[in-house]
């Protein structure tokens, strides 16, 4: 029995333990190929995750949010997604935007402090990350309203966490994506704590349920089980694309880190209740599934543990030489079109770093 | 010049001109879409959108669901999607649950992904007091937006400028907020619907200023809803020779044709009817105190509503600054 508290109604199709089991509404086919791929995602994203918590502690970046213990859900959702679906991150998504292809050091850019975004959003078909709770789920409405404009069968998938659902802004995107019947799919990683305040202090219902007061599916699936993470959403995006509009998963799952860096859970949380979903980890059970069925080796995972050493030797070498931008470059793209004040104010800077120069001070 | 059916330009109100101006804009471009509360079915509470929702559908002209935040952050999705669209906010104090969504996004989203996406979002709010109305839809909130890096703002003044900067606005790649001064909403002008807006060879640069009136003793800054009560002071002076200058454009603010015109009449005033801290005036006197210290004559003086929340309609016409106290404020200058 699962005591995480996921409950009865809780899609599951990989037990804690690494079992297999079947889902009366929810089955996954997946090749070989498909279930070591997911292995790699989740044990690479991991590794990404901890480099860079490593390089804030060294003073490389000014801040990381960890995606550990989210890694299931993160990986399991994208991986369901089609090329041409949009993906509307928050800042922990890390696993996500892995999975569309944002290289990892575009990743680290922002928290490198040497942009204010990372990567071009069309080219990977996902939004830049954002950090105002909740805003970037309209934006996946709005999106998903522009596909039905356009008569595409694209879908978008809007990620958010358990605090957001308290923001308006979420609400809101649960009424439009109704009233319009949207192309999107409410993916709600519920990891139980917003910093400092547990899920009981977001909702006094399971989260799910909350869709059905808007008029669409909620389905909670354990967030630590790629496969039914994966399976659920596949689920979702084909009811987006057949017309038959939004639905939110609440992946349950556990944030295992610190809200941030900068944040010291040890002041809200039991160690217990960490050590408790230390044995729900989301790569060890499928670790042990794909061990059991034959379909990884140690030979296969001595090759992935390189793999994460050389993507961790790439991050750390990457970031520590990331150049910083020239100081002009702050005037670029804040307008499409000419700006007379813009224009002024480079040349102001441009000219008053030029009397160091000129005093020979730089 | 030819107008609607090839003649002469036309009488209109300055919301049937922006009417027309949506509707060229609709025509002109298909991932133009209008989005907002009551403007299909309704035709918007000032009627603004009246018939185009009847003309191009509800693919083109979208009700909404009661919720500004909701508006402006689905139109930075569809904007991603690469719509352009253009939003209505019902009134000037609603626009505030969509302040997250505008300063947080639509002004940042461009700067942030370095050029890759753009918000060519237009969000017209009609603005301003002056005709009666209840608490919460009298306000002028153009600084919070002015002072906002990202965004543009423009206020049409009159008919004729409505249709043309209601079409730039849209064509515009940045976000633009527009306000509509809305006490203006019925004042008639002559429009002449031949003009491409489009064409800026042709057509006035929406973000120039436009000096309406010239004189020699005072330069009187305004914009909005403001500029039809400066003109009125500048005839009614006998004794001192107004100019009255139009911005239009309040992000940026042309400080060019500002300095020029002061740089010969050493005289400023500032007009407008948004509280007077921290407000549009206050820059300007800092920038023309920087550029035309020398020049002037007195003290840049500003006219304009007070300090406090908007007040209640019997008393608004102490608020809003009118004839009589632009003409107190061109004395002030005059008499330093």
């Amino acid at each position: 029995m699962d005591d995480s508290g996921l409950g009865a109604a809780g899609v599951q199709l990989l037990t804690a333990q690494g079992e297999r089991v079947e889902h009366p509404d929810f089955s996954l086919s997946l090749t070989n190929d498909e279930c070591r791929g997911l292995l790699r995602d989740m044990t690479l994203v991991r590794r990404l995750d901890a480099e860079a918590t490593a390089l804030q502690r060294q003073g490389e970046l000014g801040l990381w949010a960890s995606c550990l213990g989210q890694e299931a859900a993160q990986v399991g959702s994208a991986r369901a997604m089609a090329a041409s679906d949009y993906a509307f991150p928050t800042y922990r998504e890390h696993g996500v935007a892995w999975v569309r292809g944002v290289p990892p050091l575009d990743m680290l850019a922002m928290l490198r402090g040497v942009t204010n975004g990372g990567w071009d959003p069309n080219r990977y078909r996902c939004a830049p990350s954002t950090i105002v709770i909740g805003n970037q789920v309209l934006h996946a409405v709005g999106y998903a309203m522009g596909i039905q404009l356009d008569g595409s069968q694209d879908a978008t998938v809007g990620y958010f966490g358990d605090g957001a659902t308290a923001q308006g802004d979420v609400n809101e995107a649960f009424v439009f994506a109704a009233v319009f019947n949207a192309p999107v799919v409410f993916l709600c990683q519920n990891n139980q704590w917003a910093i400092s305040q547990p899920a009981d202090r977001q909702t006094r219902t399971p989260l799910f349920e909350r869709a059905a007061g808007f008029g669409f599916p909620g389905i909670r699936v354990d967030g630590n089980d790629v496969l039914a993470v994966m399976a659920v959403t596949r689920y979702a995006l084909e009811r987006a694309r057949a017309g038959d509009g939004p639905t939110l998963i609440e992946a349950y799952t556990y944030r295992m880190a610190a809200h941030t860096t900068s944040d010291d859970p040890t002041r809200y949380r039991e160690a217990a209740e960490l050590e408790a979903w230390r044995q729900r980890d989301p790569i060890e059970r499928l670790s042990i599934h794909l061990m059991a069925e034959g379909i990884v080796d140690d030979v296969f995972l001595e090759g992935l543990e390189q793999e994460a050493e050389e993507l961790g030797e790439l991050i750390r070498a990457g970031v520590r030489s990331m150049p910083d931008p020239e100081p002009r470059a702050m005037f670029d793209h804040v307008y499409a079109e000419r700006h007379p004040e813009i224009d002024a104010q480079r040349d102001e800077l441009d000219t008053y770093l030029a009397s160091f120069v000129e005093e020979g001070v730089r | 010049m030819a107008g609607i059916d090839g003649n002469e330009p036309h009488q209109m109100t300055m919301a049937q001109a922006l009417n027309l101006g949506l509707r060229r804009a609709l025509e002109r471009d298909s991932k133009t879409v209008l989005f907002g509360e009551d403007i299909g079915r309704l035709g918007g509470v000032f009627r603004v959108t009246d018939g185009l929702q009847k003309d191009f559908g509800e693919h083109r002209v979208i009700d909404a669901p009661l919720a500004e935040s909701g508006i402006v952050g689905a139109a930075v999705g569809l904007a991603i999607r690469g719509y352009r669209p253009v939003l209505e906010m019902q009134f000037d104090g609603f626009v505030y649950p969509a302040f997250d969504q505008i300063v947080s996004q639509v002004a940042k989203l461009r700067r942030r992904t370095e050029g890759a996406i753009g918000m060519p979002i237009t969000i017209r709010i009609p603005y301003g007091g002056g005709i009666g109305a209840v608490e919460h839809h009298s306000e002028s909130p153009e600084a919070y937006f002015a002072h906002t890096p990202g965004l543009r703002v423009l206020s049409p003044s009159d008919p004729q400028a409505a249709f043309v900067t209601i079409q730039q606005a849209i064509a515009s790649d940045d976000p633009v907020i527009y306000l509509e001064p809305k006490r203006r909403y019925w004042d008639k002008g002559s429009v002449d619907d031949s003009v491409d807006p489009l064409d800026l060879a042709a057509t006035p640069d929406p973000w120039r200023a436009r000096t309406l009136r010239a004189g020699s003793d005072v330069t009187v800054v305004c914009y909005g809803p403001m500029v039809r009560t400066c003109l009125e002071a500048a005839r009614a002076s006998s004794e001192v020779s107004i100019e009255v200058i139009d911005l239009q454009s309040l992000s940026p603010v042309d400080y060019d044709a500002i300095v020029a015109s002061v740089e010969r009449t050493a005289r400023l005033v500032v007009v407008h009817e948004a509280s007077r801290n921290a407000g549009l005036g206050a820059e300007i006197a800092a920038r023309i105190s920087e550029r035309c210290f020398t020049v002037l004559e007195a003290p840049v003086m500003r006219v304009t509503g007070y300090d406090v929340p908007y007040p209640p309609n019997r008393l608004e016409e102490f608020f809003l600054p009118d004839l009589d106290r632009v003409l107190d404020g061109v004395d002030r200058v005059m008499s330093y």
